[in-house]
């Protein structure tokens, strides 16, 4: 259905473009005038109050239509008196049976009946959707056709329309921060009715399970999310010991020392560590970390579950150094040359120079680097949820399991979801913790490499 | 005398600073090898763990397609023949594989084919309808325990409770083995069949239609977005505390956790906007919000790059500022946008946590295709071959990350191509 109404878009637009050019024309030649722009702004202003509206129309019917008929059609249903309705598993197999005629079999004649009022509704649907296309198309050319006087500056218009359009593209950003900011406040805000914040914040327990059926006897969910916040600091300090000096290392030996063909070797290398997919990670950590950890730890004494902080840590690390040397490097290579060149003319050598002069000028680039780094670490999820377990374990030995912030959304979003349960809305308030704390690391990293880029401008 | 102490000391001193250096830069280049040491140990691993999968194991087995046990005759209709009683044909065959065989031994053999078999029975008697009454030797595809055995990757050697198949029919395999009755063919299935329970039968079309319709509506959506951002922050915008909030806006998104962007497909595009859950469309939507800041970035440094003379030549000679800006800057500037949008994309591809967010998680036997059709993605399906608990599923899930980095490698290609092609340095 929305492939051919795109394609009744663009011949109602092609059409238009056609009809505006031949129409100022026209126009011109009959008051012996020439027309104030060129006939292309005329073409493109007819086309533009042609495809607006139009467009308008679409996003509307494709976001509303199934909810509007969804919601008839369950209003209209017949309930039977005593009978217990699932509204979700109700819909689906309505649309099964509209969409598959062969389902019907053995299904009760309400659902039937429910089918194809749900058909019929799709139908009128359908039918008022070209509609009402065609007609705000036809209106929008009519109204832009009634300005196609050669003495109407189209350029002007279409300018000023194009400036608005523009805007609205750079706008999306902004739309994008206030609908997450106000999904993950709205929701955690039906969170926080039923768990209480300090619950949240400051309890150690996190036991998410809560009874799914009335009457089911299952003990009291808790929500204190501190083991949770602990893992997650836990793998994010394993992956920067591992991040932290071979990024940095990496970067300076890439910035003082190598000679620039190893360079040119070794940086498109390193994009390509950046380039791979978390769940590549994930899986690597999974396959051949996760069992050497065990095994190591193993040797040495400790007993190591086949999951821990420790393999997700690593791999994370091993993730982020590309991040940091490629930050770092930047930051190393903008320090000035006059710098360098003052401690190499009194007599220092390169180690020296790098450690006495270069890395003190470059040091708060370089914690911008780490800072964003480890809100990189800290809002990872694919490399935990295969590699560091479930178990909200509040331990600092880096060879057990445990679990962390990303972790619990996805599980707690994986499979059943009503959002009627803490269990679930769960899921947005620790991703506002996330949000919040990654933002807040982000922030402080931009001032401070933007301060620091000032000082050396 | 004292300066020969001196001299002494300082030749001595000299030494431990040079050797300090040497060390210094030692250390640097043990970090870059180690670096990219993982990145060869973790490519070895993929490959070594994935290439079994591109093989899948075959039986040889015989089949007596009796008219009287498929209840169909040879003039049959094309109809009837869909209905004929394929499942007795392979009942036979299976009574019939090894010479006396008891009731519990073909309980065992039966496990050793894969599900796939009655199908597989029924395609080559539809393909070849003249065989009726005859008896053939067809090659059918091995279950997945079979074949994890004969690629070496589930091993004979624990002890029988732990293993998937018990003594007898590692007896079986092994006899098949020997009588030559059993190969090794490439699996087409891998690349033409989508997501299911049974490892052998499970490949990767399905997602990857997935993945390249999400990647679609993240074209669609963020390119003339990105642009239409980047052209005016970049050309357009006044410079005041509105652009700057843009701005600000842009830089810090970039940095929200991939996972966070879920959520909010989740809580807007799916509960408040009632989009159809699973879809391509929700994921590339949700996919191209955030990586809108990565390609807007991009597309503002290609524009930045254009040389001012070129807009003000235009303005000289009478254009308006949006005729200069889409006449002549925005056309020098699309490869370099081009570039960033297909790295945006790539970085689109390999994304998984806000997919399954969005619920395109849920198991999709079949090849979606539409952009509001149920499918899974790449990535979401290496997570779920991953965490799978079948052994069979982890060659898959290496594979598919194999045909993964493959995709990766080649938009990287374009991406550089076009890059050193059409990028002018001025």
């Amino acid at each position: 259905m929305f492939f051919w109404s795109l394609v009744l878009i663009a011949v109602g637009i092609f059409s238009s473009f056609i009809y505006g050019r031949s129409r100022i024309k026209l126009n011109s030649k009959k008051q012996g005038t020439k027309s104030k722009s060129l006939p292309n702004y005329y073409a493109q202003y007819v086309l533009m109050w042609c495809l607006f509206p139009a467009l308008i129309v679409y996003f509307s019917w494709a976001i509303f239509q199934e909810q509007i008929i969804q919601n008839i059609v369950i209003s209209n249903f017949e309930y039977i008196e005593g009978a217990v309705y699932n509204e979700g598993l109700l819909l689906a197999e309505i649309r099964n049976v509209a969409n598959n005629p062969s389902f019907a079999d053995g299904k009760s004649i309400e659902i039937i009946n429910a089918a194809s009022h749900y058909s019929s509704l799709r139908q009128i649907s359908q039918i008022s959707f070209y509609t009402s296309i065609i007609i705000i198309m036809l209106l929008g050319a009519l109204y832009a056709s009634q300005k196609l006087k050669p003495d109407f500056h189209a350029q002007h218009t279409i300018e000023k329309y194009i400036q608005y359009i523009l805007i609205f593209c750079s706008s999306v950003a902004i739309f994008t921060t206030i609908g997450i900011v106000f999904s993950l406040i709205f929701e955690s805000l039906r969170f926080f009715a039923e768990v209480s914040i300090f619950e949240f914040l400051f309890s150690t327990e996190w036991y998410p399970f809560i009874p799914i059926r009335e009457g089911q006897t299952a003990a009291e969910g808790s929500f204190g999310a501190v083991p949770i916040f602990a893992g997650t600091f836990l793998v994010m300090v394993v992956a920067m010991c591992v991040a932290a000096p071979l990024g940095l290392l990496t970067a300076i030996y890439l910035a003082e020392y190598a000679s620039q063909r190893v360079r040119k070797i070794v940086k498109p290398l390193l994009e390509i560590l950046a380039g791979i997919p978390t769940i590549v990670y994930g899986f690597f950590a999974f396959v051949s970390v996760a069992p050497f950890v065990k095994a190591f730890g193993q040797s040495i004494g400790i007993d190591a579950s086949p999951t821990s902080a420790l393999a997700a840590g690593m791999v994370m690390g091993v993730m982020i150094i590309p991040f940091i040397s490629s930050l770092s490097d930047d930051v190393i290579n903008s320090v000035p040359q006059s710098l360098r060149e003052a401690s190499l003319g009194i007599g220092a050598n390169k180690a020296e120079t790098i450690k006495k002069v270069i890395l003190p000028a470059a040091l708060p680039g370089i914690v911008g680097a780490f800072l964003l780094a480890i809100s990189r670490a800290i809002g990872e999820t694919m490399i935990v949820v295969v590699a560091a377990g479930t178990a909200p374990n509040l331990t600092g030995n880096p060879f057990e399991n445990v679990t962390t912030v990303t972790v619990q959304i996805v599980v707690a979003l994986i499979g059943d979801q009503e959002f009627d349960n803490p269990r679930t809305l769960s899921a947005f308030a620790l991703g506002l913790v996330l949000f919040v704390i990654t933002l807040f690391l982000n922030i402080i990293a931009l001032q401070i490499v933007k301060r620091y880029r000032e000082r050396y401008e | 005398m004292n300066n020969s102490i001196a001299k002494e000391k300082i030749v001595s001193l000299r030494k431990k600073r040079s050797l300090e250096d040497m060390r210094f830069k030692y250390y640097g280049f043990t970090a870059m090898c180690l670096s990219l040491a993982v990145l060869v140990f973790l490519l070895y691993t993929i490959f070594s763990k994935g290439y079994t999968a591109f093989q899948k194991t075959i039986v040889l087995l015989e089949v007596d397609y009796n008219q009287e046990v498929l209840k169909l005759t040879p003039d049959s209709s094309d109809e009837d023949m869909e209905k004929g009683k394929f499942f007795r044909v392979k009942k036979q065959a299976i009574e019939n594989f090894f010479p006396d065989l008891s009731k519990s031994d073909i309980k065992l053999v039966k496990k050793l084919f894969s599900i796939n078999v009655d199908k597989e029975i029924k395609d080559y008697f539809l393909d070849n309808p003249e065989v009726i009454n005859t008896k053939q030797q067809i090659w059918v595809t091995a279950h997945s325990d079979v074949d994890q055995l004969l690629k070496g990757n589930s091993r004979r050697d624990v002890p029988e409770d732990r293993r998937k198949l018990n003594d007898i029919q590692l007896s079986y395999v092994d006899q098949l083995v020997e009588e030559n009755r059993v190969k090794q063919v490439f699996n087409n299935f891998f690349f033409t069949k989508a997501d299911s329970r049974h490892p052998e039968i499970a490949g990767v079309a399905g997602s990857f239609m997935g993945s390249l319709f999400t990647l679609f509506t993240v074209f669609i959506l963020s390119f003339p977005i990105a642009i239409g951002a980047s052209v005016y922050l970049e050309e357009f915008a006044p410079k005041n505390r509105i652009t700057e909030l843009i701005e600000v806006n842009i830089s810090n998104l970039a940095a929200v956790p991939s996972i966070v962007f879920g959520l909010l497909g989740l809580g807007v595009l799916l509960n408040v906007f009632g989009l159809p859950r699973s879809t391509p469309l929700v994921g590339g939507s949700v996919l191209a919000l955030m990586t809108l800041p990565t390609i807007i970035i991009a597309c503002r440094a290609s524009l930045k790059a254009v040389p001012p003379s070129i807009k003000e030549g235009a303005l000289a000679v009478g254009a308006t500022k949006t005729q200069a800006v889409f006449h002549h800057v925005v056309p020098l500037a699309l490869p370099g946008t081009l570039t960033g949008t297909i790295i945006g994309l790539a970085q689109a591809l390999g994304e998984t946590a806000p997919l399954i967010m969005i619920g395109m998680i849920a198991f999709i036997p079949n090849i979606p295709t539409g952009l509001t059709e149920p499918s899974a993605a790449l990535p979401v399906q290496i997570y779920l071959w991953v965490e799978s608990a079948e052994r069979g599923f982890q060659e898959k899930s290496a594979a598919a990350i194999m045909v993964i980095l493959i995709f990766l490698f080649m938009m990287n290609a374009i991406a550089v191509f076009l890059r050193n092609r059409f990028e002018r340095k001025w």
